[in-house]
């Protein structure tokens, strides 16, 4: 049971159009909630029973954050869509945006209309002309259609949409340096509380989610909460894309249900490529510790299965890595990622994730020292919890989890100056 | 503790706005600015500066950046803030076409050394230099989220992904 939410169009010819999408029944659900007059209220418990869990990396759920929300308090609220994907490996939302732009823009209508928000934003990453130029051509089929704007079908309700587009700043995937960034600042995470649903976009009630998580809203009204639920396993309802990639045959992004296993999903990327034997594998996205491939082949692709191995179900990004890939090497460009995309606003995350690289960086080079792996997991027990976003957590786990799992191709490179791969 | 959230204030907003910028450049600009709340002006800064960043020839000077702030009623720190901030924005010169080569772990275990290689020998010009005709700067960019087609780089607004030698020689023989 594949392609059943996200991507259910994905068969048509040109599934991004709305003539396309209305064939399958698009803007049903919107219509069937602005004539009925659905309360809010019940909107949000589908959700809630749903499982839907936030697919941009945190998993939380969706439907308890559009709850935080004082829907009947006085002013303007917003929906904002997290386009912003960056966390490296992961290239699903690029083709929710390419292929299927009409339901997420159901999907924030939708998500409009439960939490008394007339306005949305959809934060999409600057690098992705392509897929802007399609959301905003699907914007003005929706307007044109009488989906946007002023008094929805007669409902009295009012929503306009817009995108903003980013200019390269992994951070800004970060919610509230998202917001920072609207703005027109640079984007540097907030202090939290409070909340966006307290104090958003404009310093107003604001929800963000990501855009797998927004283009599921409108399956889930059609079909139910318990339905979506039911595609997945416990703790992790629904099914998900993954965007796989690596040293496999096809990479690409697949719609599989939660808890499917990992055997399977790297069966539908075609397996390894060139018959290389599976070394390791990052399950959701460079922040996620990685996990080795003997131990991967058990698992299967859900929150807790994840969880309990050890690292993250993140994005959904799975980066399957062979036996020619030496771990340090690996590792240093992982680092140097976290050091240029580091905002630089807490110390300890600006000075320690250049310390990561950089004594990384020493070892790849054959100049570690023997103190070296010691002082790599003291900086990361100094860098986690410790700053004000998750990005220092995000630079600490890669490096503990490759201390764990990898230590001796470490402890190699240090005493024999040369890679135990290569 | 309170919260507040207001644009950061100029003394006097400019006057005289339609002597920053060109007729065609002000009403592309405009479109930005008329999606956010009208005392949000500032929230159209980014796309201010891509737009024109690209009309100068992919790169901002000071000079532009300060008629960008006065256009915007922005402070010009706040402007060189965020034009200083964010990858895509140049503040120096660069080369007619932009080429911007993830290198990041999936491009990289497919390859991208070699593309990364491959180029420099090509255009005679490292990461982060033009090439000496001044048509093509090598950038090296943090992940596009194309990792399904690593290696991959983009130039302009074009992605091209699964690059080999002989595709480079084909793509870059193809730009104006």
């Amino acid at each position: 049971m594949a392609n059943e939410v996200c991507f259910r169009n994905m068969d048509q010819d040109r599934p991004w159009l709305l003539e396309q999408y209305r064939s399958r029944g698009g803007y049903e659900v919107l219509t069937r909630i602005l004539r009925e007059k659905t309360p809010p209220e019940s909107i949000i418990n589908e959700v809630k029973a749903s499982g839907l869990r936030g697919r941009g990396g945190a998993g939380f759920p969706t439907g308890l954050k559009w709850s935080f929300i004082a829907r009947n308090a006085p002013g303007q609220k917003y929906v904002v869509c997290n386009s912003d994907e960056g966390e490296p490996g992961t290239f699903k939302d690029r083709d929710v945006l390419r292929y299927n732009p009409h339901q997420l823009i159901e999907g924030m209508v939708i998500a409009g209309y439960a939490i008394g928000a007339t306005r949305g934003y959809n934060y999409i990453r600057g690098e992705f002309w392509e897929p802007y130029e399609r959301f905003e051509a699907a914007l003005e089929e929706a307007r044109a259609a009488g989906f946007l704007g002023r008094d929805l079908m007669g409902s009295g309700f009012d929503f306009e949409l817009h995108s903003h587009l980013g200019a390269g700043a992994y951070i800004c995937g970060e919610e509230t340096a998202l917001l920072e960034s609207i703005e027109g600042k640079k984007g540097q995470p907030r202090y939290k509380p409070p909340f966006p649903a307290h104090f958003g976009l404009y310093g107003q009630p604001t929800i963000i989610n990501n855009t797998e998580s927004l283009a599921s809203i409108p399956v889930i009204m059609e079909k139910g909460g318990q339905w979506f639920k039911e595609l997945g396993v416990e703790n992790s309802g629904g099914s998900k894309l993954f965007s796989i990639s690596g040293n496999i045959k096809n990479p690409g992004v697949f719609e599989i249900p939660l808890g499917t296993p990992f055997a399977e999903l790297l069966e539908m990327a075609g397996g390894m490529k060139n018959g290389s034997k599976i070394k390791a594998v990052i399950p959701g996205g460079s922040s996620a510790p990685i996990i080795p491939g003997e131990q991967m082949m058990q698992l299967t692709m859900d929150y807790d299965a994840i969880a309990k191995a050890g690292s993250m179900l993140g994005s959904g990004a799975v980066i399957v890595l062979d036996d020619r890939n030496c771990m340090v090497k690996v590792l240093e460009r992982m680092s140097y990622f976290y050091y240029e995309e580091s905002c630089g606003q807490c110390t300890p995350c600006r000075e320690g994730t250049g310390w990561l690289y950089r004594v990384v960086h020493r070892i790849e080079t054959g100049h570690g020292r023997p103190e070296d792996l010691a002082l790599l997991d003291d900086m990361t027990t100094k860098i986690a919890g410790r700053t004000i976003c998750a990005l220092g957590d995000a630079a600490a786990m890669p490096v503990q989890g490759m201390l764990k799992h990898f230590r001796e191709e470490f402890e190699y490179h240090i005493t024999h100056k040369r890679c135990l791969v290569s | 503790m309170g919260f507040k959230n207001v644009p950061m204030s100029v003394a006097k907003p400019s006057v005289n706005k339609e002597s920053l910028f060109s007729p065609e450049l002000r009403a592309e600009i405009d479109k930005w600015i008329a999606k956010y709340p009208q005392e949000w002006r500032q929230s159209a800064v980014m796309a201010a500066l891509m737009l024109v960043q690209e009309e100068n020839g992919g790169y901002l000077t000071t000079d532009l950046m300060d008629k960008v702030a006065a256009y915007l009623d922005m402070a010009p720190i706040a402007v060189y803030e965020v034009a200083s901030f964010y990858s895509m924005y140049e503040l120096k010169p660069v080369g007619k076409h932009k080429i911007c080569v993830c290198t990041n772990v999936s491009c990289m275990i497919n390859g991208s050394d070699q593309i990364v290689e491959y180029l420099e020998k090509k255009l005679g010009a490292k990461l982060g230099q033009s090439s000496a005709d001044g048509r093509y700067t090598l950038k090296e960019v943090e992940c596009l989220g194309a990792c399904g087609g690593a290696p991959m780089f983009q130039i302009g607004n074009k992605y091209y992904e699964n690059l080999t030698p002989e595709l480079i020689d084909s793509i870059l023989a193809g730009l104006e």
